[in-house]
């Protein structure tokens, strides 16, 4: 079985995300660029698939740009078996996703999984567009996954606003990692040390023969409203005044 | 110019305030582009969903019915969108960004070569739309460039059509074969509640870690969220250590809420948190941590033990009903 596994290039969550100061994008000065939350998520999904299977082989792909090989890495030395840099200029997911399409046919993917989001853009797009690009079922926002038939099917419960759905489908198959399908191990140092010499090949996007050019143009970003400052009441019965008199809504 | 379709979605045969909501964002981007505003309806046997749709100030409701849109699956439903809009001559297709539309929406936006945007929450009148980007740290105008369009909409950033009259109803018969991978619902663990919906509830009460137990949660939040008449809401961290179900949390990941009233309790107030009621109208904090981050952003903070606080609280608002 052939596990792909994407890894974006993202500020770490912790950072603090401020507009630059010509309104095109982010600050960028100063942030630490991590695997997406949800992608390490999504690997570590694939690490207990092949633990559990005995044999398959867990490709992690990344596109962007050529920082994107220390997320790579990354995932290398959590355990996944080589990695693929696909270069591409500030692609937008739809970009992304035909590039994705491409990958997993030159691989012969039989499953791959994706983070539901990725924490920069906020799209949870990706694994979407994939999915009906290649023709495959998807199971988006997944908390549980169990794969049947020897790798013929598989069974997900998602996470949706009404409770837990559970699905079943023949892979191949897209699936997208919510927060609670496991907790991502951390890279030992036996494995940061294996990673080094791991294979990771790079692929240029315009060698694949695709449209390039995003869908989706960013005409200007903008800091969110401030919200005026509020106070902090002494007790419960300041609190309730409060809510009565100046707030109206008690 | 073309029409503006809306995913309407449906269970239990109620429609949600989210689709009322998305119906409304039609309304403002048909109203750039002169076309009509048309709800679509899938599923299995619809019966009074249709009454319910024609309520909701769309041009007309087009129905389709087929055993096969029994259940919400995306593969089956984006074949089906996209034939509905075919069929309606429409060029941009709105869904609400729920987990429903959310799954949908972008497999439409890929099998149709449409661009999208998703969680909008304004749409301008040169044709852009504003979206959050970094847990709403940045909030980008994009353009799509297509001339087919998908959409899905903030429910907290668009209002319903007040008072608009009954529209027609049309029955659509299109015959959609169901792909031979297509996905299988196998069951849905339904999360039951008296309470109002969180995304819809006009006061909400949220627990976090601080609270330290499920058992907490039912002991000393609940009795306050029924006090109010809310809905309970929760952290990231609340649901990762199974004190309250996933369909409660609030944040970049979970549910956007908007209500007229927050109460934050025992919430440190991380960004992704934030992302996900800011934009509540007053919001309240209490946190015996006077440096918690939440307090930036609450109207009102109580520096105190929750297991003190909220029992009292708790009192005082039954005192006064
Ligand atoms: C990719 C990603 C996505 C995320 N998405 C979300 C999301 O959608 N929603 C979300 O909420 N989080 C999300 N998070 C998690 C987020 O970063 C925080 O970890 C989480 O919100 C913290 O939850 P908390 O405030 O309940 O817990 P903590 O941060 O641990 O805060 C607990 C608070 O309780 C207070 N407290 C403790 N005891 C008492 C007491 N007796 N009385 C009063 N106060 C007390 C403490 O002072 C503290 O401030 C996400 C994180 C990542 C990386
Ligand atoms: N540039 C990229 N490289 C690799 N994977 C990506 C990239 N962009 C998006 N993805 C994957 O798609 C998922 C959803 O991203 P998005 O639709 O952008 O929110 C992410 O969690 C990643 O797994």
């Amino acid at each position: 079985m052939k596990i792909l596994v994407t890894a974006k290039r993202v500020p770490d969550p912790e950072t603090k995300i401020k507009v630059n100061a010509d309104g095109t994008g982010i600050e960028e000065a100063g942030i630490k660029w991590v695997v997406n939350p949800f992608d390490e998520i999504a690997i570590e999904q694939a690490l207990r698939i092949k633990e559990a299977q005995g044999e398959a082989e867990v490709v992690i792909v990344s596109v962007g740009s050529s920082d994107s090989q220390e997320q790579l890495r990354t995932g290398l030395a959590m355990g996944a078996d080589r990695a693929i840099l696909v270069s591409a200029d500030n692609p937008d997911p739809t970009v992304v996703s035909r590039i994705l399409e491409k990958i997993v046919e030159k691989e012969s993917a039989d499953l791959v999984i994706l983070g539901k989001q990725a924490i920069d853009d906020d799209s949870n797009e990706v694994g979407q567009m994939l999915a009906q690009r290649l023709g495959w079922p998807q199971a988006t926002f997944i908390s549980e996954l169990e794969i049947a038939d020897g790798g013929g099917s598989a069974t997900c419960v998602r996470e949706i606003d009404g409770g837990l759905e559970t699905l079943s489908f023949p892979l191949p198959a897209v699936i997208t990692a919510d927060l609670r399908l496991n907790e991502p191990r951390y890279a030992s140092l036996p494995g940061i040390m294996k990673a080094r010499k791991k294979p990771m090949e790079e692929i240029d996007a315009a060698s694949l023969g695709i449209e390039l050019g995003r869908s989706v143009t960013i005409v200007s970003v903008e800091p969110p409203p401030e919200r005026a400052a509020g106070r902090v009441v002494k007790n419960v019965d300041e609190l309730i005044a409060a809510l009565q008199g100046e707030a109206k809504v008690l | 110019m073309g029409n503006v379709l809306i995913y309407g979605e449906h269970a239990g045969g109620n429609i949600p305030k989210a689709t009322a909501v998305a119906v409304g964002a039609a309304q403002q981007i048909a109203a750039a582009s002169g076309g009509d505003t048309i709800l679509a309806l899938l599923g299995n046997d619809l019966g009074g969903v249709k009454d319910a749709a024609a309520q909701l100030g769309a041009t007309k409701v087009v129905c389709v019915e087929s055993a096969d849109l029994e259940h919400e699956t995306a593969d089956i439903r984006t074949l089906t969108m996209k034939a509905v809009a075919e069929a309606t001559g429409s060029d941009t297709v709105v869904f609400a960004a729920t987990t429903a539309g959310k799954d949908i929406a972008p497999r439409l936006a890929a099998a149709a070569e449409a661009a999208i945007a998703s969680d909008v929450t304004a749409v301008n009148d040169d044709g852009t739309f504003v979206r959050p980007m970094y847990a709403g740290n940045v909030f980008a105008t994009v353009k799509l460039e297509s001339d087919f369009k998908v959409v899905s909409v903030r429910t907290t950033a668009f209002e319903p059509v007040e008072g608009a009259a009954a529209s027609a109803s049309e029955d659509l018969s299109l015959s959609i074969e169901k792909p031979g991978n297509a996905v299988e619902f196998v069951k849905l663990d339904a999360t039951v509640s008296d309470r109002p919906v969180l995304t819809e509830a006009e006061r909400v009460v949220a627990g976090g870690r601080g609270l330290k137990s499920g058992e907490n949660f039912t002991t000393v939040l609940e009795p306050l969220v029924d006090a109010l008449g809310a809905a309970m809401g929760a952290s990231r961290a609340a649901v990762d250590a199974g004190y309250v179900p996933n369909d409660l949390q609030v944040g970049q990941t979970g549910k956007v809420i908007a209500p007229t009233l927050y109460i934050g309790v025992g919430i440190s107030g991380a960004i992704q948190h934030l992302a996900g009621m800011k934009d509540s109208k007053v919001i309240v904090a209490i946190n015996k941590d006077a440096d918690a981050p939440i307090f930036s952003v609450a109207d009102f903070g109580l520096v105190a033990d929750l297991f003190e606080a909220v029992p009292e609280l708790t009192e005082k608002v039954k005192a006064l009903a």
